[in-house]
């Protein structure tokens, strides 16, 4: 029925409509009030009052990547038990022993990963080396 | 469901009293966690803006909304300026979902006391509230700031992370319910036992994620002050800075409505059953109040606990909680299909 979805379209237009509303209000209100100095300095972006040495995107560590890749593997099959849960009774001991096939063969995915070190955002302390610190001109 | 005009107004009617339940919660949170922060901080915090401080909050969105927008010269405009308001949208839509009271007849109708009372409720409830991911990451990513990246990378890696524990903790409560709706949640406790007894497990995984999913300390790794300045927001001014904090704020609120409405009985209090106009304020009082209470050890908990490291975060996310709500699933369904659920 999607007659029932309507007031969560409504919910995000008023949300969207709001926050559109407030931050112009917010904008034109800072506009007429007071003076705005401030040439190209106020434009740079923050880095703790030094001036910006290289660029901001820098390369990320691949560990944030793995992370991701984790998620969509887990949470796809998460996702698969969520129809589990409205048949649970009705499936009786046999569905849950099928599930719990499911679950096992998860889990040594998820020891797989663990052992491989794919859950470890930092290196142990013993193969840790000193950061290198680029070359300022 | 015939849409009629009744129908309608009803759910008008709905949304305006949620609405002004979830907009007021940034403005009194604001000045609640200062207070208690110097509290606990033993200093007096703000308390010169009307009596006990209490205007504090008003006069903090006056100068936010006179104060100038900058908007940084290396910024990606249009995610610039998208974020902020990608932040506000979640926050302000997962409420609909959330039941406050039973069934009231109103001129012959039946209206359930729920905004949207739709068959998939939890699912919706979680698809939504992982929307807060993408203003967080674009927020990070158009600041071209490298603070600002960091802050949102963190941010978007530590939400996935602890939604996976989240969605299997919320999935154990659905399992003895056979349902997807809140509304049937909080019927099957108030004819049983509020879950948080058989299923603690479960509970504390959830807490913890919540905390992470919100970002609040000791999970508030995306805004660091001490490593990342403030984070994805380093670069934001005037409303749209206040506009983080305000979804912040409502996404606690409604998380705590979440967690409320399946641990703690919803609206429902054991051993009453009001029904009509004083069991729906009944009930909305009742919900509001557990809310309260869950924002209060919110604060509680982020001014009491020192701010983990990000290695540690991930590792408690992956390392115990996703085991740990894998076995409290198992347990919860073992329990259900043996009759003690």
């Amino acid at each position: 029925m999607p007659e029932q979805y309507y007031p969560v379209l409504l919910a995000m237009g008023i949300a969207i409509t709001m926050g559109i509303v407030i931050l112009s209000l917010s904008w034109i209100l800072g506009k007429i009030a007071g003076h705005q100095h401030g040439g190209l300095l106020k434009g740079t972006t923050v880095e703790s009052g030094m001036p910006l040495l290289d660029v901001s995107h820098k390369r990320i560590s691949i560990a944030f990547f793995l992370v991701a890749i984790d998620f969509i593997v887990f949470d796809l099959e998460a996702a698969f038990l969520y129809p589990w849960a409205l048949i649970l009774r009705d499936g009786g001991w046999q569905l849950f022993a099928a599930v719990m096939v499911f679950i096992f063969l998860i889990l040594v995915g998820f020891a797989y990963v663990w052992i491989k070190g794919g859950l470890d955002l930092s290196l142990p302390a013993r193969e840790r080396r000193p950061v290198q610190t680029p070359r300022l001109s | 469901m015939n849409s009629g005009s009744p129908e309608i107004i009803a759910t008008l009617v709905k949304y305006a009293v949620m609405f002004g339940v979830f907009i007021n919660v940034a403005p009194i949170m604001n000045w609640v966690e200062r207070r208690a922060c110097a509290y606990i901080q033993d200093r007096p915090g703000p308390n010169r803006v009307g009596p006990l401080g209490l205007f504090q909050p008003l006069a903090d969105a006056a100068k936010f909304m006179f104060k100038e927008d900058v908007t940084p010269a290396a910024a990606d405009k249009l995610l610039y300026l998208m974020a902020p308001v990608l932040a506000l949208l979640p926050a302000f839509t997962t409420f609909v979902i959330v039941p406050f009271g039973p069934d009231l007849t109103v001129g012959g109708r039946t209206i359930p006391l729920v905004v949207a009372p739709v068959d998939t409720g939890v699912l919706l409830f979680l698809a939504l509230s992982s929307l807060a991911v993408y203003s967080l990451v674009l927020a990070g990513y158009a600041s071209n700031n490298k603070f600002s990246l960091l802050g949102g990378i963190r941010a978007s890696a530590q939400l996935i992370s602890y939604e996976l524990a989240l969605t299997l903790s919320v999935l154990a409560v659905l399992l003895p319910v056979n349902s997807f709706r809140l509304s049937d949640i909080v019927a099957w406790q108030q004819a049983h036992v509020w879950n948080v007894i058989p299923q603690i497990l479960g509970f504390f995984v959830f807490l913890v994620a919540s905390f992470a999913e919100t970002n609040r300390l000791p999970f508030d790794l995306p805004e660091a002050e001490s490593e990342l300045i403030a984070g994805f927001h380093t670069e934001y001014s005037a409303m749209r800075f206040a506009a983080f904090f305000q979804a912040e704020y409502t996404n606690m609120a409604a998380l705590a409505a979440l967690g409320v409405t399946l641990f703690f009985g919803g609206w429902s209090l054991p051993g009453v059953h009001l029904t009509g106009w004083l069991g729906a304020i009944v009930g909305l009082v009742t919900l509001v109040a557990k809310i309260g209470v869950c924002m209060a050890v919110f604060v509680w908990v982020r001014w009491t606990f020192p701010r983990f490291r990000y290695d540690q975060l991930m590792r408690l996310g992956w390392k115990v909680l996703l085991p740990l709500s894998i076995l409290n699933l198992i347990l919860v369904a073992a329990m259900t299909l043996a009759g003690w659920l």
